[in-house]
């Protein structure tokens, strides 16, 4: 027969063994207060992708939070480009990629390189989400309609509708020299970043 | 039948509540209390001459915070992707330089960053832009955040320094940097310098 001790010591143990493992290995910057939503840990990677190192990188056109157009060949023959795709706004990784690369403008601006942040949210979201990142010097772009429709051409569209993590970089001509499609639960380190954007603005 | 029969003895069970208090969860709920004592963060003794000195620290390998020669010890739980990290740099710079123009404190009361799953090239790279005086070291697999309860940053912790090496924590505090006089004042408040 179990007794009702015994039974609230299980269930004891197994709240505090659960929460044990509930670790996330991720910072949230006090910036967001209680409003970052927690996924848990994801598939690293859920989708397919459509382009390879060398390849002409798929042009596009998307609105951005500050309402302009964005397309990708009005920086051909001037700019190499960095696409930063991130999953979805109010999530931890994400929240804590782009403030970073912020503070880093004049690495971008020292290899002739602009930074163009994408997700799938809508404007809305993501004006409210940006703002509590301080005032942004790149575009952030919205695939939300038709949704996703960059992602999906890049191949970096996961089943659930979000984007991978992922970095390109693309050269002046438009060709693609770098691609990391990031283990959706880990931010990529900055020092990769900073040694593709050297070899590309040589 | 056997096999519930045998989890569920008394002893057993306590013996499981004994490992689940002591599991990562119960930890954290207890770090970084005030009066309570630090987590065990190991830290590298830092490379450079001019940091090694501020630390009053020699030779190579690893230090634990009451190595450092301070009565004071304010250690800033950041990372460099956080924007009111970057937004209070300056304001935490502006208190290092407080604290070492006076002569009574400069020798008494010491600043460390901790840069939580931010690499080496990372807390360098935040270090340039925002030209930190005080040493910063990385917690790139987040070991340290992790042990201090997985902080939101910034995050300050205050730790007093006894002469046996023993020490509290006397300041324990999820931002809220109110600019670098007043935290003073509250170091030099609750820490019992002044």
């Amino acid at each position: 027969m179990i007794n009702k001790s015994a039974l609230c010591m299980v269930f004891v143990i197994g709240i505090l063994t659960s929460l044990a493992s509930s670790t996330t290995g991720q910072t949230i910057s006090d910036a967001y207060k209680g409003n970052i939503y927690q996924p848990g840990k994801l598939k690293p990677t859920d989708s397919v992708l459509k382009v390879r190192v060398g390849d002409q990188a798929p042009d596009f056109t998307l609105l951005s939070v500050t309402g302009e157009k964005v397309s990708l060949h009005q920086y051909r023959g001037r700019k190499n480009i960095v696409l930063s795709f991130v999953p979805a706004a109010w999530t931890p990784v994400c929240s804590d990629q782009w403030p970073g690369y912020n503070i880093i403008r004049g690495v971008f601006d020292e290899h002739e390189a602009v930074l163009l942040g994408i997700t799938v949210d809508n404007i809305p979201t993501l004006f409210a989400w940006t703002n509590q990142m301080g005032t942004l010097w790149f575009p952030v772009l919205s695939d939300f309609w038709p949704h996703g429709e960059v992602a999906a051409k890049y191949g970096v569209l996961r089943s659930d509708g979000v984007t991978e993590r992922a970095l390109f970089v693309i050269d002046k001509k438009g060709i693609l020299q770098y691609i990391d499609v990031h283990d959706i639960n880990k931010r990529p380190p900055l020092e990769n970043l900073v040694k593709e954007l050297e070899k590309v603005g040589k | 039948m056997k096999v519930v029969g045998f989890i569920l003895r008394p002893r057993i069970l306590w013996i499981l509540l004994v490992i689940a208090l002591m599991s990562p969860v119960a930890i954290l709920a207890q770090a970084l209390q005030k009066g309570g004592q630090l987590p065990s963060i190991v830290l590298p003794i830092p490379k450079s001459t001019e940091e090694k000195a501020y630390l009053g620290l020699s030779g190579s390998g690893t230090f634990k915070i009451p190595q450092i020669k301070a009565d004071v010890v304010i250690i800033e739980i950041f990372s460099m992707y956080c924007p009111y990290c970057q937004k209070d740099a300056p304001g935490i710079n502006e208190l290092y330089d407080v604290i070492q123009k006076n002569p009574d404190l400069r020798d008494r009361i010491k600043m460390i960053g901790i840069g939580a799953g931010n690499s080496a090239f990372e807390v360098e790279t935040f270090k340039k832009t925002f030209n930190v005086p005080f040493p910063l070291f990385p917690d790139q697999d987040y070991v340290i955040h992790q042990a201090c309860g997985e902080v939101r940053t910034p995050y300050f912790i205050g730790v007093k320094i006894q002469q046996d090496k023993s020490h509290r924590i006397f300041l324990s505090q999820q931002g809220g940097f109110p600019g670098a006089q007043p935290f003073l004042d509250q170091i030099l408040r609750e820490s019992g310098l002044k």
